[in-house]
């Protein structure tokens, strides 16, 4: 009896006890951090839930100030019905990912349950939870505390309301926390760091003060689904080993390892048993202890196949380089995806991207870390993303760099890692761990986006010496002919021709000479760029018109058109009367840059 | 004169007129003015350009900038001319600040630019009215001559009438006569220090011979006369300097043309002149007192065996020679034997053995 009462002390205390004891690992270790997992919990949750129903999110945060902090969430996901809404907020621990071999947002902390549990240990208040599930019903209101004796549900009050949104779900929350801006690790940043990796996703919040910021959507489009899988042999620990062996329903040995697992055939389980010496009649749920080490000494020991890598779900190289550049608004961004790879017995794949130059501040490289689309804030020093992207020389890709330093360049560089098991270095999942497999992958996109950034970088610095060239032999070459004309007292003649030549532009110049009937116009364009040029020709004149090569569309004022392709070096002539006069200042072309052109003006008529 | 001068500086705006006319873009080529591109002319044994040409295009910004210049200076050249004023290098150098894109940045570019106008042009700056400044450098000996000055003509004896800093070499050195000497040969010297030791211990009554202070690189006119000394009254030249490379240099510009003004190598050098500097052989023979080379005299040294005048064998061995002791002496250091070791010993020496004496 004694012994019965003092267990079940042991389990009424635990809960609280056993949150009070691991709240560091669970993200809940400091008030500004605290108010961040409850954020990012409630958020992640809400994605979840909308990814789930195929419906794009559009997620509203708003943090109000009063005695404590009171954080509140809605999605337009699909609604959680009632006896749901209890167990997911109101029991530590409950969900169906915990067992999932599948690339996912969740396995961290312990959810929003969690935060529930911090805001009524920290502020004594329930949750508020509304949720519809219809736009033809009342929407769901639920007030609910944790009863941490049972770990269950403890309603304290609910009701029908009338609710705004068609469906989704509303969280409230209460807690003490400590909301700060501008910096590394806060809200604001979160949200901005999800918001680059779920373009898919609407993110409005209001903070403290009454401030509005919108993370828009910049892709309509859901990210695939990811797909479970089992378990790979080479990728299995004991305990999971020996927990899946008491709960299968295969009845002996063998069909267990060919339900249970991917890339075990008949051939291979059989192998695997042998080499274990067991049978493979045995009931799997009897193996004793020894039985089940030697089972996975015969994994390690048995080549298999690697497991399938369709079932991750990466972002996806264009709308990285999308959500980059509506963030942070650079002049240029790529991105890589990697094709999956395996490290032991698990499948991953690594995304990089690199947004550069624009409104970026030419300091360190700002590094965003995220593991399954979740962004990582915390010990960037710790991590093996950082000390991949540190062993980079990006020193080749003309960046200074102090050794075993982030490069200095106005640059926001991304790794994003998808795994079915991401190797955290802890438990608080803050940090990824160094597997050689990973880090090669990752510096392999890294060296990618380097040498692409060097190539646009010195692109850049050629248009601008070209540009600069342009400037001054276009004020120094007019001058020359000035002075040597004035030398030889003669009439100035014009160099913008020879300009263009130098520095390969495409020149049209128009000569009129008149007489007393007509104007005789001739347009001379030359080809000095080291391409062949279609170009279409505009004049429009008033009056009567003459050419018998040009197309001539009649309106108040004749349009004259004429198709050429003119060869690198080559000069093409056209000519044609007028009685009138020409109304635009310089022909028009069509098929030619801007930077490329001399004399004349890029239109874009489309006729 | 003047006029011929004027047309050749006009055809060159000729040139880029009708080069721009015809959309071509202007460009102008001039002999490459390195050590690469001079050749050694057997009939006057002096070393001239070759037929290497580099051009001057407006492709470049910096081609673009020199026909600006030049175009400038053409101008000014031609209004200067038809006015019959004249200014010096320097003067010019000033002027360019009205030309707003065709100021020169420094004098060495208008300095470099006249020269390229006299390679075009085949005249010299004094035909454009330009002169340097005066440089200042000194004969003492017993040569009497005759200047036509601004104020009149007068006759001059480099001894006699002259205090202990001696004649000043003019600018315009073909306009002094030699009226008569009792020279036996003419010494040229590098260093201020070192004529003015031969001064005082009475080396050119001693001697008679005539001493030519070349203030370092000597300038034209030192070298003008140098050579008009050799070849007018027909006196064996010396060339007395340092023992580094740079007095090499000097020795080169004076006996074989400098690579700078090749294409006045027929004016201006005196192929017969000998050196009796210190060499590296002498730094051993005489035990003199040395510095280590610098990374830039070894550098000049290595330059100095790729230069085609220097290409003999005894420039080739004292050179590989100095290499290899990696020292160098000044003339000065003779004096580690008395103040008269140069004149009594020294020099007489070197003398003899090149059988001046």
């Amino acid at each position: 009896m004694i012994a019965e009462e003092l267990a079940k002390k042991q389990r009424e205390i635990s809960i609280a006890e056993f949150f009070e004891k691991n709240k560091h690992v669970l993200g809940y270790s400091n008030p500004s951090k605290s108010l961040i997992t409850c954020v990012k919990e409630a958020v992640e949750n809400s994605i979840d839930a909308c990814e789930d129903a195929n419906i794009l999110p559009d997620i509203f945060l708003k943090i109000d100030r009063n005695d404590n902090l009171k954080v509140t969430v809605e999605d337009n996901g699909p609604g959680i019905v009632k006896e749901q809404i209890s167990r997911i907020f109101g029991k530590l621990l409950y969900g169906s990912r915990f067992h999932a071999i599948r690339q996912s947002r969740g396995q961290q902390g312990i959810g929003i349950s969690g935060a529930v549990l911090y805001a009524q240990l920290t502020t004594g208040k329930p949750a508020v939870i509304i949720s519809k599930t219809s736009p033809d019903k009342k929407a769901q209101r639920i007030e609910l505390y944790i009863n941490t004796r049972k770990n269950e549900p403890e309603i304290v009050k609910e009701e029908f309301v009338d609710w705004h949104r068609a469906r989704g779900t509303r969280v409230e929350l209460e807690v003490s926390g400590i909301y700060v801006k501008e910096r590394k690790q806060s809200v604001l940043e979160y949200l901005k760091e999800t918001s680059v990796v779920n373009p898919h996703t609407k993110i409005t919040f209001i903070d403290t003060e009454g401030d509005i910021f919108e993370f828009k959507r910049v892709s309509e489009e859901l990210p695939q689904a990811t797909r479970e899988i089992k378990p790979h042999p080479h990728g299995i620990e004991l305990g999971t080993l020996m927990a899946m062996l008491r709960q299968t329903d295969s009845k002996d040995l063998k069909s267990f390892l060919k339900d249970e697992f991917v890339r075990v055939g008949d051939k291979i389980a059989q192998d695997v048993i042998e080499r274990a010496g067991l049978d493979r009649k045995q009931n799997p749920g009897k193996l004793s202890r020894e039985e089940v080490i030697g089972l996975l000494k015969a994994f390690k020991n048995t080549d298999f196949l690697p497991p399938p890598t369709d079932c991750l779900s990466p972002i996806g190289e264009s709308l990285i380089m999308k959500s980059l550049m509506a963030e942070y608004r650079g002049e240029w961004v790529y991105a890589v995806t990697r094709k999956p790879k395996v490290y032991s017995g698990h499948p991953f794949l690594v995304e990089a991207g690199i947004v550069y130059g624009g409104e970026i501040a030419s300091e360190k490289m700002t590094l965003l870390r995220y593991a399954n689309k979740i962004p990582l804030l915390y010990q960037q020093g710790g991590c093996a993303i950082t000390r991949a992207v540190e062993s980079v020389n990006w020193r080749n890709y003309g960046m200074q760099q102090s050794k075993g330093e982030l490069p200095v360049c106005p640059a926001v560089l991304m790794v994003h890692i998808a795994s079915t098991n991401v190797p955290y270095t802890s438990e608080s999942k803050e940090a990824v761990s160094y597997i050689p497999e990973i880090a090669d992958e990752i510096r392999l996109a890294l060296q990618e986006l380097g040498r692409k950034l060097k190539e646009y970088v010195e692109r850049k610095e050629r248009l601008k010496k070209k540009r600069k060239k342009e400037d001054v032999l276009s004020a120094v070459l007019p001058l020359l002919a000035r002075k040597v004309c004035q030398i030889l007292e003669k009439d100035e003649i014009d160099v913008d021709r020879i300009v263009a030549k130098i520095i390969g532009k495409v020149h049209i110049e128009r000569l009129v000479s008149e007489n007393d009937e007509y104007r005789e116009v001739n347009l001379k364009i030359s080809n000095f760029t080291n391409s062949r040029k279609e170009l279409k020709i505009y004049e429009i004149c008033s009056g009567e018109v003459e050419a018998s090569d040009a197309k001539i569309i009649q309106s108040s004022y004749s349009t004259l058109k004429w198709n050429v392709t003119i060869n690198p070096e080559d000069t093409a002539t056209l000519l044609y009367r007028i009685k009138g006069k020409i109304i635009n200042k310089k022909p028009m072309i069509e098929g030619v840059e801007e930077f490329e052109l001399a004399g004349g003006e890029v239109t874009e008529m489309n006729s | 004169m003047e006029e011929k001068c004027l047309e050749a500086m006009i055809g060159i705006a000729e040139d880029m007129y009708e080069q721009m006319r015809e959309g071509k873009i202007p460009e102008l080529r001039i002999a490459t003015r390195t050590k690469h591109n001079i050749e050694f002319n057997e009939d006057s044994e002096v070393w001239v350009y070759g037929d290497r040409k580099s051009v001057r295009s407006a492709k470049a910004v910096k081609g673009a900038y020199q026909l600006l210049r030049m175009a400038y200076v053409i101008d000014f050249l031609k209004e200067q001319l038809n006015q019959n004023r004249s200014s010096t290098l320097r003067e010019l150098y000033y002027i360019s600040e009205n030309w707003e894109k065709g100021k020169f940045n420094e004098q060495q570019e208008s300095d470099r630019l006249i020269e390229d106008l006299e390679i075009l042009t085949v005249f010299q700056r004094e035909h454009f009215h330009i002169r340097p400044e005066e440089d200042g450098a000194t004969v003492i000996g017993p040569l009497r001559i005759r200047e036509e000055t601004r104020r009149g003509v007068k006759e001059i004896h480099c001894q006699d009438d002259v205090g202990e800093g001696g004649y000043q070499i003019p600018i315009n050195v073909d306009r002094i006569d030699f009226v008569n000497h009792d020279a036996k040969f003419v010494i040229a010297i590098e260093t201020g220090g070192m004529r003015d030791r031969l001064v005082e211990n009475g080396f050119d009554e001693k001697f008679n011979a005539i001493l030519v202070h070349l203030k370092g690189q000597p300038a034209r006119s030192t070298r003008r006369l140098l050579k008009r000394l050799n070849t007018e009254l027909n006196l064996p030249v010396v060339v007395f300097t340092d023992g580094d490379p740079w007095s090499y240099r000097i020795y080169a510009s004076i006996a074989y043309g400098s690579i700078k003004s090749a294409h006045l190598s027929e004016y201006l050098a005196t192929p017969p002149a000998k050196f009796i500097g210190i060499m590296p052989t002498d730094i051993i023979r005489y035990d003199l007192p040395s510095d280590k080379l610098t990374d830039k005299d070894i550098k000049a040294l290595s330059s100095i065996l790729t230069d085609p005048r220097f290409d003999s064998d005894f420039w080739k061995k004292e050179v590989n020679l100095q290499l290899e002791l990696n020292k160098k002496s000044e003339q000065q250091a003779l004096a580690k034997y008395g103040l008269d070791y140069v004149t009594d010993v020294y020099l007489p020496d070197k003398l003899s053995e090149s059988g001046i004496i």
